[in-house]
């Protein structure tokens, strides 16, 4: 067991180590391992919202797709009432130009009664006068039995 | 083992490093490598060829052994961190980053458990001692004859050296001055950030004013602040002591055993067989030993900072 210039050499050899230790090894090491770990809390953390931030967006889809029911039975029903509307307008229009078209046919015939009556009427009266001028056949002034046939006439 | 050799001559031949040292010239002459062997031919820088040379030597002389193997293996430590280091991202990581991250991440718990005040240099310095102390350990593990005998041929035939002076001890952690050298950095770290935090006086009052203290001032001066500073003084001294020599009784004693098993081997077949098998099973063990080891040094030493930075109210 000597003690010589070995135990200088290895405490020189020993600081070296350290040295280089503290400058190249141990900091870049110990920031891969802080980053790593920042990092991976990151990740963990950006998982979670993003576990959260999905059961969101399930409940939005959700409450969307009810909406749209909501919606779409709403419009139903509106189209259904706003159909029975135009039948029964349909109808109503209908029946009003029936109606219509009843009375219009009806003083049409009217007319054409009244007219056909006048028409008879003006011919009874020729004929009523030609057979009393046959009848009479006397010169009596046809001014004078002008004025009685008419009013014969507007008795008939 | 070598045939010829004897087991004590064996063991003393695992046991010795290859050093290379300024033989004094006092020794010049002498039969320092024992009866039968050359003496010492000339003083100056020269390898030495047996234990009692490198003895002779004394303090200026280094262990070529210990360094070559406690450098490598921390430029192997630094290497491999610094690649995996220079692509560290925050994207997922693979294969070596991996596992560094893995290292790192276990140091800094470490750290953080028993280190309470702010020092960036504290986690690099446990970091450094875990792995460069557990690949020392490490070489524990290879069987105890590979690389003596490798180095043993390659002094033979490429510098035409006696294998059996070739000695080449392959666990930088059996080597005192490596264990000490470590400590003792560590200890200055701690002086320094001693002094650092407390000043110079607070280091000095820390030393000599508890356990005893008193109000009367001629009793605390002239009695309890030599008692304190001898007990304190010691206590601070245990600590780099202790550091190393738990590291390197530890290591050694395992070489030790490795060393008796591999003798073993030599005691015919029955006994090569059994040898085997406690090999086997000592490894297994020393598995635990040099984790165990390492983390000790660092915790340690990562404690021992940890008091460099306490304010001493606590006392």
């Amino acid at each position: 067991m000597n003690i010589n210039y070995t135990l200088i050499g290895q405490s020189i050899t020993f600081f070296f180590f350290i040295w280089f230790c503290l400058k190249f090894v141990w900091p870049p090491i110990m920031k891969a391992l802080t980053e790593r770990r920042n990092k991976i809390a990151d990740g963990l953390a950006a998982a979670e919202k993003g576990q959260h931030e999905e059961e969101l967006a399930k409940q939005r889809a959700a409450d969307i797709l009810k909406d749209a029911k909501n919606q779409a039975g709403e419009i139903i029903r509106q189209a259904e009432k706003r159909a029975n509307e135009i039948v029964d307008q349909a109808k109503n229009d209908a029946k009003a130009e029936g109606e219509r078209i009843i009375h219009a046919a009806q003083a049409e015939i009217d007319q054409n009664v009244t007219r056909a009556r006048e028409e008879l009427r003006g011919q009874v009266v020729s004929l009523a006068v030609a057979g009393a001028s046959k009848v009479l056949k006397k010169n009596i002034d046809e001014k004078a039995n002008e004025d009685l046939i008419k009013d014969l006439a507007a008795q008939l | 083992m070598a045939s010829e050799q004897t087991s004590a001559q064996y063991i003393t031949h695992h046991l010795t490093n290859w050093t290379f040292g300024d033989m004094p010239e006092h020794a010049v002459g002498q039969k320092l490598c024992g009866d039968g062997m050359p003496a010492v031919q000339e003083a100056g820088w020269q390898f030495a060829h047996c234990a009692g040379e490198a003895q002779a030597m004394g303090f200026h002389s280094i262990h070529l052994d210990t360094m070559f193997w406690s450098i490598s293996l921390g430029l192997l430590f630094i290497w491999l961190f610094r690649k995996a280091a220079s692509k560290a991202t925050a994207e997922t990581p693979s294969g070596l980053q991996n596992f560094v991250e893995w290292v790192c991440e276990f140091i800094d718990t470490s750290v953080r458990g028993s280190f309470t005040a702010k020092n960036d240099l504290v986690a690099p310095m446990a970091l450094t001692i875990f792995i460069w102390v557990f690949l020392m350990n490490f070489m524990d593990l290879i069987p105890v004859d590979w690389l003596p005998v490798l180095a043993g041929k390659i002094g033979e035939s490429f510098f035409g050296v006696d294998p059996h002076h070739v000695y080449f001890k392959v666990v930088p952690s059996t080597d005192p001055n490596a264990t000490f050298g470590m400590s003792l950095a560590v200890f200055a770290l701690m002086l320094f950030y001693s002094i650092k935090i407390k000043g110079v006086g607070g280091f000095a009052g820390e030393l000599t004013l508890h356990p005893f203290s008193s109000k009367n001032v001629i009793v605390q001066y002239l009695i309890f602040v030599p008692v304190n500073f001898v007990l304190e003084f010691v206590s601070l001294l245990a600590k780099p002591l202790s550091l190393s020599l738990r590291l390197y009784g530890n290591m050694y004693a395992g070489e030790m055993i490795f060393i008796l098993i591999a003798l073993l081997y030599s005691a015919g077949w029955v006994m090569g067989i059994f040898g085997g098998f406690l090999q086997l099973g000592w490894a297994i063990f020393h598995i635990l030993i040099i984790t165990l080891q390492a983390f000790i040094f660092m915790t340690l030493a990562i404690v021992y900072m940890d008091m460099a930075y306490q304010t001493g109210d606590d006392h």
